[in-house]
Parts: structure tokens; C-alpha cells; sequence
């Protein structure tokens, strides 16, 4: 099989595939979406399913090949390059390529974008069918995958900032996909601005990295932005690592919505539910995770940059987890359940555990995608029913819906032997053996809500009593099958993708972290774990019996005894009012940046500087000035040829007078 | 032929003043007949500077020099010559005279004659100014465009035209006094208005700092730079859609070229004293400009504003004395000519269909015209930077370059960048997005033929430019180089010592 593709495609080719297929689909229905512009649109719909799905589905497999490809390079490292196909900007010192790599962290990376990507396509087949704008959810969302692995698969920071910039700008498209809806449009906007905020710092920090790279003496011929490149004088770096380290991080805080600019993902989930399993759960926000794994030779080098991460990685896990709780948007929960997974990866960077944050990101990716799927699976049942208060009772109506579910609310929940208990183990048995015993701690707590939030969340919807009115729930039926198929399929990974990572105490290797772990300097460079592994198993069971106890504890509550939240939200109601109101992040910008600077620019700067100051001193009054003068009062206030006169008058006069002299 | 081909700069500058003779003659009812001709001379133009810039040696040296000697006692030469950048400021002179024309097809419906003479004789002031090599040529093209602009705003423009053109003839004329006299008593001092024997010659400190200052302000009005910058609004937002086009695309790049070309590598020890100064006007124009262009209530208005922040840029580029950033500032002059002469036009496309630039009496735009919305939110992320566009190559190397000489303020206009696509995505939610106002639940008609001929080029190049920078940039590092190399030598001209004294 593989032989037969190496001697039609070459391995620079099927690179380049990747990247293009999604490409030449979002081209393909831009033009249906912009040539059926206010026509009838059903006919078209086939073909830009076919189109829209079968380019990720292609992308997809080409990727295989490469890893089955990759796998098979016995010496040497498993990576390859195209080499540029053109060179976008060049200056007199520096030049920037297009060109794409494929090595182990990229192809891990692009494997799950372009999988999960796949089948999220033709999930969106089944759940977007009856939108009228359906060519143009199919051109954005592929637009959005070719954005996205050209990310993950640019072979410079500069191509890497450009997949950067163009997921944003698609995730801005998809939650404003409904825009009709201000409400919608205006969290599209809302992303964007957001994301801009961290763009600019990612721009800031490829700015002091040419400084760095310039002063290095690298051979301005070479593309100075290649990671390899890069990587090889890492160490001139050192100097001003905390600030790169710093702006860098600042753009994956706005990416992959951490704290404080987390405030956007929430909003996000206005978009088709679809979007946000791909965007705003499985890829685009996992982003800055997979940016500073790949920059980890830079981060390394800044011990306080790192704490920093560790920080606001861990503040965010257990802020997420606890918004999560009172949450009644069954989308929003998930995003704040995004948002505190992703909190986790950045504490397994800060702590130095790289492998380990890329490994969850991976596995995240599965079982989030998974539980956005069925939430969709859910709404669109339900008719477009999001609050998790009129659900109920779902899992006898759409039984596969419900069981997949149970699936990823289990691996999320981190319980042996689903995929998300060795990622979340990884980190936090990290966490422990690298000394970071509060981390720690916290990322236990936050382990057990986490555990909580999700089975409330499957208490609610799937089991007990049906909340919703009686004629919705009997029409509630099992999702269509392109919905249902995409789902099974992410529920087996879900389950079982944690296999690629067993840990040592139970007899297993960590395949993915030792493969990533070639890449990355800190790994390299610290001694092969000596310590207990006895002390490993006993925190990996504690951990796990807390994470079950909560979630029988949510599944009970929620299932069975619906009244009992009530009565302790009414007797702690303080803490609750905090929760529900996310903490007034949100009114807490508004207040202190929102209005203050649009108050500032309309009334200050706006009508003082430029209404009254300059045009009513300067320039009103020069005329009055002109008019005392009095020969020039004519040409400021009478008809058109008179100024014209004058004017040329004037020159004259001074040029005549220059001659003279 | 022959003459043409030894005379082609001529040749090219003179060629719609050739047309606008042409179009005198014609009879004022024949409206169609006028357009056609009118748009025929800039597609001309267009060939032929593109063409030229083709074929133009990348080496930095003047090309296509014509030098003919017009008033020899004053030292005052008819000496021509373009390097890549003029050359690509006269290409976008062409490629804007025709989207100004085709703009003006059913907007313009009183006096067409006259309008487009006018703007013909514009276009040849416009071309004159940017391949001009004798100060005082350059001098009298900058006058030539200034009038015609004035009568286009007066006599064809919006409500409040008349004190706009007055504003805009006021500030005018100051600058050009100042200038016209501080070039005198420079080529006073040279013997000649010969711009490389301005180049060449020793200014003294003291008469390169009167002399720059003066130059500057009145090239700083066209730019235009805060606190000179009260004319805009008004002229921009009460000229006709091609008057905005024109002041916008080119008579502000006049004002940066003019630096550039003049001001700049004349007098560096001016350069040296006044650039951090220079460079804070930037940054306010950059963050107030756009902090003032997001609450405006009226589109146009909006749009006009947003002129200031990205001239900023272009100026904090050029003051920087960078290669890369005077490099992607020359690309970013080019830029922000297609892209605010896109939105100009698409603006005027949304007014003549809603018939108001009330930003808060539009809203749900894209449902009732689908296509000019995906139109105006690609020129509007071209406009806000966004990578593989046309913007991005040239903010990037600007900022680029700022960041090595000056990060402090390089970080500063980062957050121009974030601004710049508040108020864009902003007036972008309010427009189209929503419900649709006014009721008006029958569809208005989405973009027709004419109006796609002015916006398929624009969006061509701004995807092109944003993809292969490169064909453009090559042509420009050379004369970037030499100006950077000129503007640099504060110590070549005058020693440290003489220097400090002079402090």
C-alpha cells in the first residue's frame, strides 16, 4: 500500500496535501456559497457535503501515511521537510519561507487535527443540513482545518503565526456564523479582539526573537524563523528568554483562554455546535499548548516565565472547574470544563512536563470533541435546547448518544481505564515528583470538580426525570447516522487512546511521551525517572478513587435528587452568586477598560482634541487671524476663484521677492 | 516612437493632461463618451508604469532620467527619474485613477466634464510629484495636484463641501508657503534645486533643523500628522467618493513620499533630533486616531479617521531609519492606498443602496447583500493586518524593524494594531450583522457589474501583494538601503565636534 503511493506522490507532495486539500474544499464551497448567493441552495448541498468532508477525509489519510511512513525511518530522526515553495518576505537581512516539517510533535499534533477534523466534517453533514448557508459553513470550516495545519505543520514561527492568525479569524467567522443574532456576532467579535490582544504579543515576541537571532550571526541566507534554525542556537536566547517566554505565553493565554483573557470561549459557543467541538475545544484552542511545546528550547531557559505558566495554568484549571459547577448552558459547561483542562496542560508546562501537556492535549481533544458531539446530538434532538435544567431522562430516547457520552464524561472524569486517567495521571504524578507539592493539590481539587461538573452534567440530561415538556421529549429521537458514526468512532478513542500512554507502573511505556520526548531539551536532559514507583501508584489510586467518588456524587445528585442543589446554593448563596456571575469578570472589564476608554475617546478625545482644540484654535482661528490681516479675509470666506487668485498671488509675490534676492 | 521611448516619464506624466486637453473640447453632454475616454487614459497609465516597473533595474540607481535644463540661472532643472518606489507610487496613482473614474460612473452626474478634467490634470500633478528629481518641479507638481483637489471637493462634494475645501486650502497653502520658501533659501545655499546636489551638500546644523521643520510641516499636513490632522475628517468625509479615494490614497503618500524623498536624506542631522519627536506624533495619531475613528457615528467619517493610524505607521517606519521598516513602509504606502480606496469605494456602495452613512441606521447589511459584506470584511481584516494579506507584509517588516532601534515605541504601536481591528470588526458588527434596520424586508441589490470591476482588482492585489510581497519588496530594497544610508550620516557631514557646538 505504502509502496504504491511512494511511487506516484512524493513525501514533499503528500506534505504539501495535507495542507492544500482542505485548502481546494474551502475554495470549492466558497465558490458554491458565493455563486448561490441568495438562490436556491438545496441542490448544491450534496456536492458541498461531499466536497467539504472529503477533503479532511484525504487530508486525514495522508497523514497516516506519513506516520506509517515516519514509523518505519529506523535511523536517524523520524522528521522531514519540504524545503521552501517560495519565499513569502525577504529584506535585506532576513528572509521568510513557506515550508512545511513533519516530525514527531507535528505529526502527533496533525494526526488528531486532521482525524477529529474528519469526522467532525461529516458530523457537521448530518447537524448543519438544514441551514441555509450551508456551503459557507463548509468553506469556513475548511478554510479553518488548512489554517490549522498549516500551525501545526509550518517549519517557521512566522508561517506558524500565519496559521496562528487565520484560525482566528475562521473561529471569528463560525461563532458569528449565525449573524443575524447580535448576540452572536457580537462574541464573534468579541473572540476576535481577544485573540488580536494575544496576536500582538506573539508578533512582539517573533520581533525580539529576530533581535536574538540576528545577533547570533545565523546565516542570513537560511530562513532565521526555522525552528530548526532556531533551536540550534537556542542558547543566545538566554538573555531575554523571560520577556520571548512571557509574550509568547501571552498569545497562548488568549488562544487557548486562560486567565484573564479567558473571557472570550464562554461567548464562543454561540457558533454551531460542531465549530465549537473542533475549534473551541479539540484544536484551535489547544494551539498555545502545542506553540510552547514547540518553542520549549526558548521557555526552558526562563525559570520565572515557567512559573508564571505554572501559575496561571493551575489558577485557571481550578477557576474553570468551579464555574463549571453552576453553569446551566450544557455548551458552556464544556467550555469551562475547555478552559480548566487546558489550565491543566499549561501547569504541566510550567512544571517543565512537556510531553505530558501534549500528551493531554491529544487526549482532550478526543473526549471534549466527543461530549461537544453529543451535546449537539442533545440540542439538535431537543430543537435547539441548551439549558441543561429542561433536559432529562435523554438516554432512553437517543441510547447512543448517551452511552458515548458516559465515555468521555468517564475519561474526563480521569477513571482507569479510559484515555483521559493516564493524561491527567501524567501530569499531576509529574507535578508531585518534580516538587510542586501545591500544584499538586490543587490540580487534585480540581480533579475531583472536574469529576463533579461532568457527571452533573450526564445526571441532568441523560438520566432521571425528563424535564423537558412531554410532546418535545416523545419526538426526541437517536441522531442521523453520519451524527452517530463520528461519534462512536470518538468514543473508542476515547477509551482506548490513553493506551498509547501507560505509564510504567502498570506495566506499560509511554510510546507518545518518549517519541515527543526526543524533541524536547528539558526531557532530554533530565534523568530517566528513579523515583518510587510505588508512591506513583498509591497518588494515581487516591487521585482516582476521589475523581470516582465525585462523580458518583454528581451523577446521584443530579440524577436522583434534583432538589438538593437548590437548598445549597440557598444556604451558601454569597459563594454561589460569585460562581454564577463568573466571578464579574466580564462586567469587571466592562467597567474598568470598555467604558472608561470608550467614554475617554468620544468625550475627550474625540470632541476636545480634535473638535474643539485644534479646529477652533488652529485653524478657525488662523482665519481670524488671516481676516485681520485683511487681504487674505477675502479668499478665506468668499467664492472659489477668488482664493484661487490669490493664492497663486501670493506665490508669486514670493517668488518674485526670492528672485530679488 | 523614439521620442516616446527617450521621453517616456514625460511621456507618462503628460498623457492625461493630454486627455483632459482632449476631453475640453468635447461636448459636455456626451457624459458616457467622457467616462470612457478618461478611463481608457488610466488604463493606459496603468499598462505603462506597470510596465515600467516590470522592467525597472532593482539596483537603487535612478532609471529613465530625463534631464533637460529649464531656468538655468536659478538652477531649476526638468529632471526626471523613478526608482522602484516612485515607479510604484505612480502605478498606484494609475490603478487609483481608474477605480476614482469607475466610482464616479453614476455618482458624478453634474458637471462630468469638468469633474474629470479635473481629475485628469490631478493625475498628471500626482505622477509629476512622485518622479520629479528637481525640488522645484517637484515643487510646482505638488501645486498641481493641491487645486484641482480643492475645486473636486468644493464644487462635487457632500454637504458641508464648502468649509472643508476652505480647511483644506487653508492648511495648503501654510504648508506650501513653508515649503516654497524653505526650498528657496536651500537652493540658495546649493546653487541648485537639483535634489542630489541637496543630497550631496553640507547643510549646516542649524539650517537643517529650520530647513527640515519647515519641509516637514507642510509634509506632515498631507499626511497627515497629529495635531495637523483637523482638515481630514472633513475634506475626506465631504469629498466625492473619488476626491477620498485620491487624498487618501495618494495625496497622503505624496506627503510621506515627500519625506522620503526630500526631506529626509536632505537634512539627517534634523532627522536625528527630531525622530524620537516625530515618532511620539505617530503614536498618538496611531492610538488616538483609532481610538477617535472607533465611536464615530458616521461611516464615512469612520473610514477617513482610520487614514491616521495607518499613516502612522508608515511614519514611525520611515523614522525609525531602518532598512526593513523604510522598506515595508514604501510596501505599506502602496497598501494602504488599495485598501482605503477599496473601503472608500464599498462604502459609497453601501450609501448609494441604504442612502445614509449612519452607522447606527445600518445593520443586517450581509443577509441583504451578502457578497459586498464578504467584500468589505476581507478588506477590512487586509486593513487590520491579518497574515497572507497585503497589509501584514508591510506592518510586519515596519515593526520589524522599529523593534531593533526602537522597542519602547515599537510596543506602543503594537497596540495600534489591536485597536485598528476594534473599530474595523466593530463598525463591521454594527453594519452588517443583526437584524436588519429600517424594515425594509425586500432585498437590496447585491454588487453589479461596474462595481465589480473596481473591486475584483482590489481584492486581486490585496491577495497577491499578501501572498508574493516579494515581486514588490525586491524592487524597493535598494532605494531603502540608500536611504537609510543617506539618512544616516550624521557624522559623515558634519563633525562630532561642529555637532555638539551646534547643540
Amino acid at each position: 500500500m505504502l509502496e504504491l503511493i511512494y511511487r506516484h506522490i512524493s513525501l514533499q507532495a503528500l506534505i504539501w496535501a495535507v495542507v492544500f486539500l482542505p485548502l481546494l474544499g474551502a475554495a470549492f464551497n466558497g465558490a458554491i456559497s458565493v455563486l448561490t448567493a441568495g438562490k436556491e441552495r438545496a441542490l448544491y448541498k450534496q456536492w458541498t457535503a461531499f466536497i467539504g468532508c472529503l477533503a479532511p477525509i484525504l487530508s486525514f489519510l495522508a497523514v497516516l501515511t506519513l506516520f506509517f511512513t515516519l514509523i518505519g525511518f529506523e535511523a536517524g530522526t523520524p522528521s522531514a521537510i519540504t524545503g521552501p515553495l517560495f519565499k513569502w518576505i525577504v529584506s535585506s537581512d532576513f528572509m521568510i519561507d513557506v515550508g512545511l516539517k513533519v516530525d514527531q510533535l507535528s505529526l502527533v499534533m496533525a494526526l488528531m487535527v486532521s482525524g477529529v477534523g474528519a469526522l467532525i466534517h461529516i458530523y457537521s453533514a448530518g447537524y448543519m443540513w438544514n441551514d441555509e448557508g450551508f456551503a459557507r459553513y463548509f468553506a469556513e470550516l475548511n478554510l479553518f482545518l488548512f489554517f490549522m495545519l498549516l500551525l501545526v505543520l509550518a517549519d517557521n514561527l512566522v508561517l506558524m503565526f500565519v496559521g496562528w492568525e487565520g484560525v482566528g479569524l475562521c473561529s471569528y467567522l463560525l461563532i458569528g456564523y449565525w449573524f443575524d443574532d447580535p448576540a452572536k456576532a457580537k462574541a464573534g467579535t468579541k473572540a476576535f479582539i481577544i485573540n488580536r490582544i494575544g496576536d500582538v504579543c506573539f508578533l512582539g515576541a517573533i520581533f525580539l526573537i529576530f533581535g536574538v537571532m540576528k545577533a547570533s550571526g545565523a546565516d542570513s541566507a537560511v530562513d532565521i524563523f526555522n525552528f530548526e534554525t532556531m533551536g540550534r542556537y537556542s542558547g543566545y536566547f538566554l538573555p531575554i528568554s523571560t520577556a520571548i517566554s512571557l509574550l509568547l505565553f501571552s498569545g497562548a493565554v488568549a488562544k487557548s483562554a486562560q486567565i484573564p483573557l479567558h473571557v472570550w470561549l464562554p461567548d464562543a459557543m454561540a457558533g454551531p455546535t460542531p465549530v465549537s467541538a473542533l475549534i473551541h475545544a479539540a484544536t484551535m484552542v489547544t494551539a498555545g499548548v502545542y506553540m510552547i511545546v514547540r518553542l520549549n528550547f526558548i521557555f526552558v531557559l526562563s525559570p520565572f516565565a515557567l512559573s508564571v505558566i505554572a501559575i496561571v495554568g493551575t489558577a485557571t484549571a481550578i477557576y474553570g472547574a468551579l464555574l463549571a459547577l453552576t453553569e446551566n448552558n450544557i455548551k458552556r459547561i464544556l467550555a469551562y470544563s475547555t478552559i480548566s483542562q487546558l489550565g491543566y496542560m499549561f501547569l504541566a508546562i510550567g512544571i517543565g512536563a512537556f510531553s505530558a501537556a501534549a500528551f493531554h492535549m491529544i487526549i482532550h481533544s478526543f473526549f471534549k470533541a466527543l461530549l461537544f458531539l453529543c451535546a449537539g446530538s442533545v440540542i439538535f434532538a431537543l430543537g435547539g435546547e441548551e439549558d441543561i435544567r429542561k433536559m432529562g431522562g435523554l438516554k432512553d430516547r437517543m441510547p447512543v448518544t448517551a452511552w458515548t457520552f458516559m465515555i468521555a464524561a468517564i475519561a474526563l472524569a480521569g477513571i482507569f481505564p479510559a484515555s483521559g486517567f493516564f493524561s491527567k495521571d501524567a501530569i499531576l504524578w509529574q507535578a508531585y515528583e518534580r516538587g510542586h507539592t501545591l500544584i499538586w493539590v490543587i490540580g487534585f481539587l480540581g480533579a475531583g470538580l472536574s469529576s463533579f461538573y461532568i457527571f452533573r452534567l450526564a445526571g441532568s440530561v441523560f438520566f432521571g426525570e425528563p424535564n423537558s415538556e412531554v410532546e418535545v421529549y416523545k419526538k426526541v429521537s437517536e441522531s442521523p447516522i453520519s451524527m452517530v458514526v463520528p461519534m462512536m468512532l470518538l468514543a473508542t478513542l476515547s477509551a482506548l487512546g490513553g493506551l498509547v500512554g501507560v505509564s510504567e507502573i502498570f506495566g506499560g511505556s509511554n510510546h507518545l511521551g518518549l517519541w515527543i520526548g526526543d524533541l524536547i531539551q528539558d526531557e532530554i536532559s533530565r534523568a530517566p525517572g528513579n523515583t518510587s514507583q510505588g508512591a506513583h501508584l498509591i497518588l494515581t489510586v487516591i487521585t482516582m478513587l476521589w475523581s470516582a467518588h465525585f462523580s458518583i456524587l454528581g451523577w446521584l445528585i443530579y440524577a436522583q435528587k434534583r432538589d438538593w442543589p437548590d437548598r445549597i446554593s440557598r444556604k451558601f448563596s454569597p459563594v454561589y452568586k460569585v460562581l454564577v456571575n463568573k466571578f464579574y469578570v466580564n462586567e469587571i472589564y466592562d467597567l474598568v477598560i470598555i467604558r472608561p476608554v470608550i467614554w475617554f475617546s468620544r468625550n475627550i478625545l474625540w470632541k476636545v482634541f480634535d473638535k474643539t482644540l485644534i479646529d477652533g484654535v488652529a485653524v478657525e482661528g488662523s482665519s481670524r487671524v488671516i481676516g485681520v490681516i485683511g487681504l487674505l479675509a477675502s479668499a478665506a470666506q468668499s467664492g472659489l476663484l477668488q482664493h484661487y487668485l490669490l493664492y497663486f498671488l501670493i506665490g508669486a509675490v514670493v517668488v518674485v521677492a526670492c528672485l530679488a534676492l | 516612437m523614439a521620442l516616446i521611448n527617450s521621453h517616456i516619464l514625460t511621456s507618462i506624466i503628460f498623457l492625461p493632461l493630454l486627455g483632459a486637453l482632449i476631453l475640453t473640447v468635447m461636448p459636455s453632454r456626451w457624459k458616457v463618451e467622457i467616462r470612457i475616454i478618461s478611463l481608457v487614459i488610466s488604463i493606459l497609465l496603468i499598462i505603462a508604469t506597470g510596465v515600467l516597473f516590470w522592467i525597472i533595474d532593482p539596483s537603487g540607481e535612478f532609471d529613465f532620467i530625463e534631464r533637460v535644463a529649464w531656468i538655468p540661472a536659478l538652477g531649476i532643472n526638468y529632471y526626471l527619474g523613478v526608482d522602484g518606489i516612485s515607479l510604484l507610487m505612480m502605478l498606484l496613482v494609475s490603478f487609483l485613477l481608474f477605480i476614482s473614474i469607475l466610482v464616479s460612473w453614476r455618482e458624478i452626474d453634474k458637471r462630468v466634464k469638468g469633474f474629470h478634467i479635473l481629475l485628469l490634470v490631478l493625475a498628471t500633478g500626482m505622477l509629476g510629484v512622485f518622479s520629479s528629481l528637481d525640488v522645484f518641479l517637484f515643487y510646482v507638481f505638488w501645486e498641481f495636484v493641491l487645486i484641482p483637489m480643492y475645486f473636486i471637493i468644493g464644487i462635487w462634494g457632500g454637504k458641508d463641501r464648502f468649509h472643508a475645501a476652505t480647511k483644506f486650502i487653508i492648511y495648503t497653502v501654510l504648508g506650501s508657503l513653508l515649503m516654497l520658501v524653505a526650498m528657496i533659501y536651500a537652493a540658495a545655499q546649493t546653487g541648485s534645486f537639483d535634489l542630489m546636489s541637496w543630497y550631496a551638500h553640507k547643510f549646516t546644523a542649524s539650517e537643517q533643523l529650520w530647513l527640515f521643520a519647515a519641509i516637514a510641516i507642510s509634509f506632515a499636513i498631507k499626511i497627515p500628522l497629529v495635531p495637523l490632522c483637523s482638515w481630514l475628517p472633513d475634506s475626506y468625509s465631504e469629498a466625492p467618493t473619488a476626491g477620498s479615494i485620491l487624498l487618501a490614497g495618494i495625496l497622503a503618500k505624496m506627503g510621506s513620499y515627500g519625506l522620503f524623498r526630500i526631506a529626509m536624506p536632505s537634512f539627517p542631522l534634523a532627522v536625528a533630533k527630531f525622530s524620537s519627536f516625530i515618532i511620539i506624533l505617530a503614536l498618538i495619531g496611531i492610538i488616538a486616531g483609532s481610538l477617535i475613528a472607533m465611536v464615530q457615528d458616521n461611516l464615512k467619517r469612520l473610514i477617513a479617521y482610520s487614514s491616521i493610524p495607518h499613516m502612522g505607521f508608515i511614519v514611525l517606519g520611515l523614522f525609525v531609519v531602518d532598512t526593513d521598516a523604510a522598506g515595508g513602509a514604501m510596501l505599506q504606502m502602496a497598501n494602504h492606498g488599495i485598501t482605503t480606496a477599496a473601503l472608500f469605494a464599498l462604502i459609497a456602495m453601501i450609501y448609494s443602496r441604504k442612502k445614509t452613512m449612519v452607522i447606527d441606521e445600518m445593520g443586517g447589511g450581509a443577509r441583504s447583500m451578502p457578497i459586498l459584506a464578504a467584500v468589505f470584511i476581507l478588506i477590512s481584516l487586509s486593513a487590520i493586518g491579518l497574515p497572507g494579506l497585503n497589509n501584514f507584509a508591510g506592518e510586519f517588516l515596519i515593526l520589524l524593524g522599529a523593534f531593533q532601534t526602537q522597542t519602547v515605541f515599537a510596543a506602543i504601536a503594537l497596540i495600534g494594531v489591536v485597536l485598528i481591528a476594534v473599530y474595523m470588526l466593530w463598525v463591521i458588527q454594527r453594519i452588517f450583522f443583526g437584524k436588519q434596520k429600517g424594515g425594509e424586508a425586500e432585498r437590496v441589490r447585491d454588487l453589479g457589474f461596474r462595481e465589480y470591476m473596481i473591486l475584483i482588482p482590489c481584492i486581486a492585489l490585496v491577495v497577491v501583494i499578501g501572498l508574493r510581497p516579494q515581486f514588490i519588496l525586491s524592487r524597493l530594497q535598494k532605494p531603502a538601503k540608500v536611504f537609510v544610508e543617506l539618512t544616516k550620516r550624521v557624522e559623515m557631514i558634519i563633525p562630532a565636534s561642529e555637532y555638539e557646538n551646534n547643540r
